[in-house]
């Protein structure tokens, strides 16, 4: 006596019911002629057109990265942050450009590369800086460091250590976003080396079948700690790793803040308009080591020397805002001078404040009592 | 003539209901054809025809429940006999012949259950079983929080694989009701993040073992998130499914976690027993605003128990008293309670009265109310269906070691499975769980009896 497990429901094809085509014909003509098949696809990007004071600003805040991670990284260096310090310092351009075309309301998740974009959320400076030395005015009580760091109050959450899961829970606040109706949208951010694990494609599936508000940002910075791109990446154009889900994908200049900016528009606009979630690739490069105990041995000091030369995104910045005549050197030393102000202000701060109480132990561990 | 039996259409099933026949006497029939629809305690199944051939008789009338597997619902002639032209006449008056159809009574599936006589409700109660009482909970946290919703797969439009989430999609629509991808470090994952954004989800797991898979998002995105963010991140989710061995699942699906989570600081973990508290903790589990991992058993889907009516919730962190005893003090856990109940009454027989703790919530453990029992009865036998090394029995042993040492009358012993992945074999598998026999052995030594 065979049985079938077929359940009584409304929308299971019966065992009898004729099997569909097991292929579609379609497929392979389409995909030949156009590697999207013919899925909707937002417009190409457009570099964006700024102002004097937006560049100015985009300026300032890729300076309070650079200068707040240098001084990180000396921090490291006399013992005042320990464990694992990962620095953004090449990559700013991505972080400004995507935040300028979000909202207060819209929440922002990255892994543990995450100082650039607390500060740039906006988060103060000393909170952060205080969190590396571990202190109790650091943002997370100094029980998080360096990878650990959340402010729901400026829609960052976090800050995860454990590369690629926060692109899942990116698409978990994209989930609450759509189900509150609030407009709100998610962006997501993980790096190259991320973007090899499984649960950031459990999470393209879903992202597309459910049409959730996200922006999946791959900030690709050529190199996963010591492996490149091309050693670990079958397709290593990452922008096109969301087609099989039907996400579509563009590739954006990351060292050049206004072609960031102007994707970024296009996504927020792609994303808003409810055509559900979209897929970044910045291509970036991190000056630095993986992290502060990364030796960098996987490639030559001339390439590095070369992308910082041709490529510094705030040194572009700078040529554009003096040839465009938006402000003079006098008005951009002083903008430097301001900034080192905040650094220097913060790491003094972080230096000088009290390390968090002992019964602090046993706190935040839950939320309700039992 | 071919005598069709109602078959085992789940790895649990005993019993079922013959919803409809599709057939009627005299129809002839070809292989493949639907005979019947027979509910099960999961779903709907569809009976089809072997052979082809002439249905003679139908034993067993449409909408009769308790059917026992193995009962013979239908009798077919074969294609030869029906060739001969007078076959369907035959057939038809072989009908009454064979009309002594042996329709099973419902089944005592309760034996165990039977025995749960202290726990008594203050106003009405009903008969539930656990699986009404695990709908009712999320029902009802459902209708009044907008936030709650479910998620998992088969949770919608198939009414749950072990239909729990049953009518929940109706009730609810599938904005709150969501059938997901099998992907289930994705959405454990998605689940947490809208935890964090502020909605409180209800992650089910069609069972634990698949959970192996979500276990990063439990542990690193959950659990520790409240901590590492001095306290600004809120994870109010639960995670809920069916925990333990089922029944001959073998090795991959036969596991109890319940030791696992209960390790990890930033986790409730819950495993109850009775349908009073599965629906009392769930409900309590939704509220809470920390990360919930909720263990419920397969095995105890099925059974029925007294719940009190209404908005009824239980509370984290309390183990309860199921059976007092002067004796010894059983401390057990999920479908464990029951076993120990069963041991309880052999015990009773002997002149031994035990007492049972259903710990109920595993993290935080309610030491207290094991300590008092110890107390009081100055002898202990932990009851675990689970492996023994590292498990809730040691922790139970350690805490007793360390507070109550000087209340202790004889070391404490641990009842639990044998130390080996769980074998397919019935035979074997039966030999490797948890059993009321050895619970009683371990007792009686204990009492130096």
């Amino acid at each position: 006596m065979a049985r079938t497990a077929t359940p009584k429901s409304g929308t299971k094809p019966k065992a009898s019911a004729a099997p569909a085509a097991l292929t579609d014909p379609a497929a392979n003509a389409a995909s030949a002629k156009d590697s999207s098949r013919g899925w909707p696809r937002p417009p190409e990007p457009k570099r964006h057109k700024a102002t004097g004071p937006e560049l100015l600003d985009f300026y300032r805040q890729m300076l309070l990265v650079r200068r707040f991670e240098e001084r990180a990284g000396q921090l490291y260096g006399m013992g005042m942050i320990g464990g694992f310090c990962h620095l953004y310092i090449g990559q700013e351009a991505v972080v400004v450009g995507i935040q300028a075309a979000l909202r207060p309301t819209d929440s922002v998740i990255t892994g543990y590369r995450d100082h650039g974009h607390m500060l740039v959320a906006g988060i103060p400076a000393e909170a952060v800086m205080a969190e590396l030395t571990g202190r109790a005015a650091g943002i997370s009580k100094g029980k998080g460091g360096s990878m650990h760091m959340f402010s729901v109050e400026h829609g960052f959450y976090g800050g995860h250590g454990i590369v690629a899961a926060q692109v899942p829970l990116g698409t978990g606040l994209a989930f609450a976003h759509k189900y509150k109706g609030d407009g709100g949208l998610a962006v997501t951010y993980f790096g190259d080396g991320a973007s090899n694990q499984g649960q950031v494609y459990e999470s393209f599936n879903m992202a597309e079948l459910w049409k959730l508000p996200v922006i999946f940002v791959i900030e690709n910075n050529q190199y996963a700690m010591g492996t490149s791109v091309n050693r670990s990446s079958s397709e290593d154009q990452l922008y096109r790793r969301g087609e099989s889900f039907r996400v579509p994908g563009l590739q954006v200049d990351g060292m050049d803040v206004l072609a960031v900016r102007g994707a970024a528009q296009t996504a927020v606009d792609w994303v808003r308009s409810g055509k559900g979630p979209i897929l970044l690739e910045l291509k970036t490069y991190r000056y630095r080591g993986h992290s502060m105990s990364d030796p960098a041995k996987y490639r030559s000091r001339e390439e590095v020397a070369a992308m910082r030369e041709k490529s510094d995104p705030i040194e572009a910045a700078k040529r554009e805002i003096i040839e465009g005549g938006f402000a003079d050197e006098a008005r951009l030393k002083e903008i430097d001078k301001e900034v080192r102000a905040i650094v220097t202000g913060a790491a003094d701060f972080a230096e000088e404040a009290p390390e968090p109480e002992l019964s602090e132990l046993y706190t935040d561990v839950l939320v309700g009592t039992y | 003539m071919a005598e069709i039996k109602l078959p085992a259409m789940s790895p649990t099933m005993e019993e079922g209901t013959l919803a409809k026949w599709l057939v009627a006497e005299g129809d002839v029939v070809k292989p493949g054809d639907l005979l019947a629809e027979i509910e099960t305690d999961k779903a709907t199944m569809e009976l089809e025809a072997d052979d082809g051939g002439t249905v003679v008789t139908l034993h067993v009338a449409a909408g009769t429940e308790g059917v026992k597997v193995g009962t013979v619902i239908a009798t077919i002639a074969g294609e030869d006999e029906v060739a001969a032209p007078a076959a369907p006449v035959v057939a038809k008056a072989a009908a009454p012949v064979a009309a002594a159809a042996p329709v099973a009574a419902p089944i005592a599936a309760e034996a165990v259950v039977a025995a749960t006589a202290p726990v008594a409700f203050d106003g009405p109660v009903k008969r539930q079983t656990v699986r009404e009482a695990l709908r009712d909970a999320m029902a009802e946290e459902m209708r009044t929080t907008p936030e709650v919703f479910v998620m998992g797969e088969e949770v919608a439009e198939y009414q749950g694989a072990y239909k729990v989430t049953q009518g929940l999609l109706e009730e609810f629509g599938p904005q709150r009701v969501v059938d997901t991808p099998i992907t289930e470090y994705g959405f454990a994952g998605l689940g947490t993040g809208a935890a964090m954004g502020g909605l409180k989800p209800i992650v089910e797991f069609m069972t634990f073992n698949f959970a192996m898979q979500a276990i990063d998002h439990i542990i690193n995105s959950a659990a520790k998130t409240n901590y590492m963010s001095g306290g600004q991140m809120r994870c109010p989710i639960v995670f809920r499914g069916p925990n333990g061995a089922a029944s001959r699942v073998g090795a991959q699906h036969s596991q109890n976690y319940a030791p696992w989570y209960a390790s990890v600081p930033g986790l409730i973990v819950i495993a109850p027993y009775s349908a009073a508290d599965a629906k009392g903790l769930l409900k309590s589990a939704i509220r809470s605003p920390d990360p919930v991992v909720f263990l419920e058993n397969e095995l105890l889907y099925g059974q029925s128990f007294d719940v009190p009516e209404g908005d009824v919730a239980v509370p984290i962190g309390k183990a309860s008293v199921v059976r007092a005893g002067r004796d010894v003090t059983l401390v057990s856990y999920s479908i464990g309670v029951g076993v120990a109940l069963e041991a309880a009454k052999t015990l009773a027989a002997e002149g031994i009265e035990a007492e049972i703790i259903d710990l109920r919530t595993l993290r935080p453990l309610d030491t207290a109310t094991v300590l008092a029992s110890l107390k009081k009865t100055n002898r202990m036998v932990v009851v675990e269906e689970g492996w023994p090394v590292c498990s809730i029995a040691s922790e139970i042993i350690t805490v007793a070691m360390e507070q109550g040492f000087d209340d202790l009358d004889a070391p404490i012993l641990r009842v639990t499975n044998v130390d080996v992945p769980l074998p397919y074999a019935a035979n074997l598998e039966k030999a490797a769980l948890l059993k009321a026999e050895d619970v009683v052995s371990a007792a009686k030594k204990v009492c130096y009896k």
